[in-house]
C-alpha cells in the first residue's frame, strides 16, 4: 500500500488452503469474538482446523511462512458476517486472496479493510495451488488494476468487480471518507423518509 | 415494466452513486449487539466522529449473554468486559439500549420485530449476517461487518452494490409436520449455499402468503445460508396485523397512513426479476442436515448421500463432511442417535416455534443421556410462553428452560457441545465447531423435529407424531 492508501500491487509468496465453502466460523472460531479488539486475532486464524490437522494445515507448514497471498477454492468466507475473519487473516500477514468465489459479506469486509479478493476459474485455482505447493518460494505478483497475476513463469488473468478495483487503485477502499462527504444529501434522505420524519396526515 | 420491492426501497434510500459505482445507501434502522460493535465505537472515537443519528440505532445484548440465570459480574471475564464496553458506548452516545433490566432484551432479530421497530419499506442493517430476518416485513435488511457498523454510526449510510433479484415461488400447501424451517432448508438444498451470492431473494407464492410473521422470519433469516445477503416477503395484511399496537409501530391515523405507504413498496405485478425459481410446497418433507453446511440437507425419510456419485472437490466436500459427522453413506438419517437437543436461535425461538416444540414434547420424556434445552428468543417471548404454560410442558418432559439469548447457536456463552456430541438443533448453521466444540456435530431441523428427536433420543420423522397429536401446519 502506498502512503495515500492506493493498493495497486500485492507481491509476496502464496499459501493454498484447499476446500469449498470454508466458513468464517472456521477462519476464526466464535470464542475469539469475545475480544473487544481485532489486534490479537492473527495467531488464531483457522485455529480449530489446524488442531484437527495436527500441524499439517498450510498455516502451520513452515514452507508457507510469511506468505501474503492466500489461494482458496469456492465460496470462501461463507456464513457469519464477522469482520474478525479477514482481520485475523490480515494480522497473519495476508494481503490479498485469490479464489474461485467468495461469500458476499466476507468479500465486502475484505475490501473495507484493504484486502483485494480476486477470482479465477476453478481449474486455474487448482493450477495455482499446485504450483505453490510444489514451489512455495515462487514469487507472486498481483496487479490489482488489471487483475494480472504472475507466479514465477506462469500468468493468470483474474477478475475483480470494476467498482472494487477502482476503490483499491484510487485508495478509497475504506468508504468512510467519501460517505462523510455527502452530509447534506444524507440529511435530505433522512427528511424525506416518512417512517423517520413523520407520516403524512390523511 | 414494474418495479420490485428491492427497486423501490433501494431507490427511496439512495443518497447518491459513489465514484466507485456503488450506492451510498441510507440505513433507516440500525441494530447493534455486544459482539460486533466495540471495535466500531473504538474506530469512531479514533477518528473523532460522533453518532450521526443516535435515535436510529437500537442496541441489545444477545450473543454472549449467559442463559442459565447467571448475574453480573459474569464469571467469564471476557464476557463481562464486553458488557462493560457496550454499556459505556451506550452511555456515551445515547443510543436506546434494551438490556435485561428493561424486560425487552433478546436476540436482536427477535426483538426488532417484536417491538415494532422493524417495518415494511425500511433499510435495516446490523453487524450480524442474520439481519436478513427482518425482510419478512418487506424491508431490505442485511448483515454488515464491523467497519460498516462504524460507517452507519458515523453517517447512517453504507457503500454497497445493489443486488440482483431472484423470485422464489413456493405454491401449493405444506404437509402436516412440515414447517417454515423445512421450506428454507429445501430451498438452500436446491439452490446451494452459494446460489444466492449477488442476489436478493423475494419469497412469493401460496406457502409464504399463508405463513405467519414468525414463519416468514424463519425463512428470511436463513437467506444468508443460501448465499443471499437479503431475503424478503412482500408486506401484506398479515404483516400489518402483526405490527398493529406494537411499541414502536405507528399509532392511530399514522398507522393508516403508514399502511398505505407500506403497501406501495410491494413488488408490482409486472415487476421484472433477474431470475425465477418455482418449487411445489407438496414436495417438501421435514428436512435434516447431514453435513457441515446448510446445503447438505435431505428429507428425514431419505438416505445419507454417497461421495461416489460426484467428482473432484465436490466429492472431497462430501467425504470431508461425512468424516466429520461420522455418518455412513447410504444409511437412513432417521434413527441417528443424538446427545443434545437445542430449541432456540434467531431462526426458531419465537412463540410459535416454542408452541410447536411443546406440542411435540408434551407427555414425552427426554432420555437421561440427552441434554435438551429451550432458549426463548427474548424476555417477552419467555413471559408469553410461561403465561401459556409452555415452560411447564418443557420442564416436565425433561428440557431445561432458559433465559433469552443466542446460546448454543454459536456457543459464545457457556452453552456448548462437548467433544463430538450430536446436536439436533433449531438453529441455522451446522458448520464445524459452530456449537462450541471443534468436533461437535450439528443436525439442523425444525423446532418440532428437535423436540421429536429429544424425546426419542434419535432423529425421528415428526409427521408420525404430528398426525397423532393434530398439529397444525402453515
Amino acid at each position: 500500500m502506498s502512503d495515500d492508501g492506493r493498493i495497486t500491487h500485492v507481491a509476496g509468496t502464496g499459501v493454498p488452503v484447499r476446500g469449498n465453502d470454508i466458513d468464517t466460523d472456521r477462519i476464526i472460531p466464535a470464542r475469539y469474538l469475545r475480544e473487544i479488539t481485532f489486534e490479537t486475532l492473527g495467531p488464531h486464524a483457522f485455529e480449530d482446523d489446524r488442531k484437527q490437522l495436527n500441524g499439517k494445515h498450510p498455516f502451520d507448514d513452515a514452507r508457507f511462512t510469511g506468505a501474503s497471498v492466500l489461494v482458496v477454492n469456492r465460496n470462501f468466507g461463507s456464513g457469519s458476517s464477522r469482520e474478525h475473519a479477514p482481520q485475523a487473516l490480515m494480522r497473519r500477514g495476508i494481503k490479498a486472496i485469490v479464489g474461485e468465489s467468495f461469500a458476499e459479506i466476507f468479500f465486502g469486509n475484505c475490501t473495507t479493510i484493504g484486502i483485494p479478493c480476486l477470482t479465477l476459474p476453478a481449474t486455474q485455482i487448482e493450477s495455482l495451488q499446485s504450483l505453490i505447493e510444489e514451489a512455495p518460494e515462487t514469487a507472486l505478483q498481483i496487479d490489482v488494476g488489471s487483475g494480472a497475476i504472475t507466479a514465477g513463469q506462469a500468468t493468470y488473468q483474474a477478475e475483480l468487480p470494476a467498482s472494487v478495483r477502482e476503490a483499491f487503485v484510487s485508495g478509497e477502499w475504506d468508504a468512510l471518507s467519501s460517505l462523510l462527504e455527502s452530509d447534506d444529501a444524507i440529511a435530505a434522505v433522512h427528511d424525506r423518509l416518512p417512517y423517520i420524519s413523520g407520516w403524512p396526515a390523511r | 415494466m414494474g418495479q420490485t420491492l428491492l427497486d423501490k426501497v433501494w431507490g427511496a434510500h439512495t443518497v447518491r452513486e459513489l465514484p466507485n459505482g456503488q450506492t451510498q445507501l441510507f440505513i433507516g434502522l440500525h441494530l447493534v449487539h455486544e459482539v460486533t460493535s466495540p471495535q466500531a465505537f473504538q474506530m469512531l472515537a479514533e477518528r473523532g466522529l460522533s453518532v450521526r443519528y443516535p435515535g436510529l440505532t437500537f442496541a441489545t445484548v444477545d450473543h454472549i449473554i449467559p442463559t442459565d440465570g447467571s448475574t453480573r459480574p459474569y464469571v467469564d471475564g471476557m464476557a463481562e468486559q464486553m458488557f462493560v464496553a457496550i454499556e459505556q458506548n451506550i452511555e456515551r452516545t445515547g443510543i436506546p439500549f434494551f438490556d435485561r433490566s428493561t424486560g425487552r432484551q433478546g436476540i436482536v432479530h427477535v426483538i426488532g420485530p417484536e417491538l415494532g421497530l422493524t417495518q415494511p419499506g425500511m433499510t435495516i442493517a446490523c453487524g450480524d449476517s442474520h439481519t436478513s430476518t427482518h425482510g419478512a416485513f418487506g424491508a431490505i435488511a442485511f448483515g454488515i461487518g464491523t467497519s460498516q457498523v462504524r460507517d452507519v454510526l458515523a453517517t447512517q449510510t453504507i457503500s454497497v452494490a445493489k443486488p440482483q433479484c431472484r423470485r422464489i415461488t413456493v405454491n401449493g400447501k405444506l404437509a402436516d409436520g412440515v414447517f417454515a424451517k423445512d421450506v428454507i432448508l429445501a430451498i438452500i438444498g436446491r439452490l446451494g449455499v452459494q446460489g444466492g451470492v449477488g442476489y436478493a431473494y423475494e419469497y412469493a407464492g401460496d406457502v409464504f402468503d399463508a405463513m405467519s410473521m414468525d414463519e416468514r422470519m424463519t425463512v428470511c433469516n436463513m437467506s444468508i445460508e443460501g448465499g443471499a445477503r437479503v431475503g424478503y416477503v412482500n408486506p401484506d395484511e398479515t404483516a400489518y396485523a402483526y405490527l398493529q399496537g406494537r411499541e414502536y409501530a405507528p399509532k392511530g391515523d399514522d398507522f393508516d397512513s403508514a399502511r398505505q405507504w407500506w403497501s406501495g413498496v410491494a413488488s408490482d405485478a409486472d415487476a421484472a426479476f433477474d431470475d425465477k425459481v418455482d418449487i411445489e410446497g407438496e414436495s417438501i418433507a421435514p428436512m435434516v442436515t447431514w453435513g457441515v453446511n446448510p446445503g447438505q440437507v435431505l428429507g428425514v425419510d431419505e438416505l445419507i448421500p454417497s461421495p461416489e456419485a460426484v467428482e473432484g472437490l465436490e466429492r472431497r466436500s462430501i467425504e470431508d463432511a461425512l468424516d466429520h459427522m461420522k455418518l455412513t453413506p447410504g444409511a437412513p438419517i432417521a434413527g441417528t442417535p443424538i446427545d443434545v437437543a437445542f430449541v432456540g436461535s434467531c431462526t426458531n425461538s419465537r412463540i410459535s416455534d416454542l408452541r410447536e416444540a411443546a406440542r411435540v414434547a408434551e407427555g414425552g420424556q427426554v432420555p437421561a443421556h440427552v441434554k435438551a434445552l429451550v432458549v426463548p428468543g427474548s424476555q417477552q417471548v419467555k413471559v408469553e410462553a410461561e403465561a401459556e404454560g409452555l415452560d411447564d410442558i418443557f420442564r416436565s418432559a425433561g428440557f431445561e428452560w432458559r433465559d433469552a439469548g443466542c446460546s448454543m447457536c454459536l456457543a459464545m456463552n457457556p452453552d456448548k457441545l462437548v467433544n463430538d456430541q450430536v446436536c439436533a438443533s433449531s438453529s441455522n448453521r451446522n458448520f464445524k465447531g459452530r456449537q462450541g466444540s471443534p468436533l461437535g456435530r450439528t443436525l439442523l431441523m425444525s423446532p418440532a423435529m428437535v423436540a421429536a428427536a429429544a424425546v426419542a433420543g434419535e432423529v425421528t420423522d415428526v409427521r408420525a407424531l404430528a398426525a397423532g397429536k393434530g398439529a397444525t401446519n402453515v
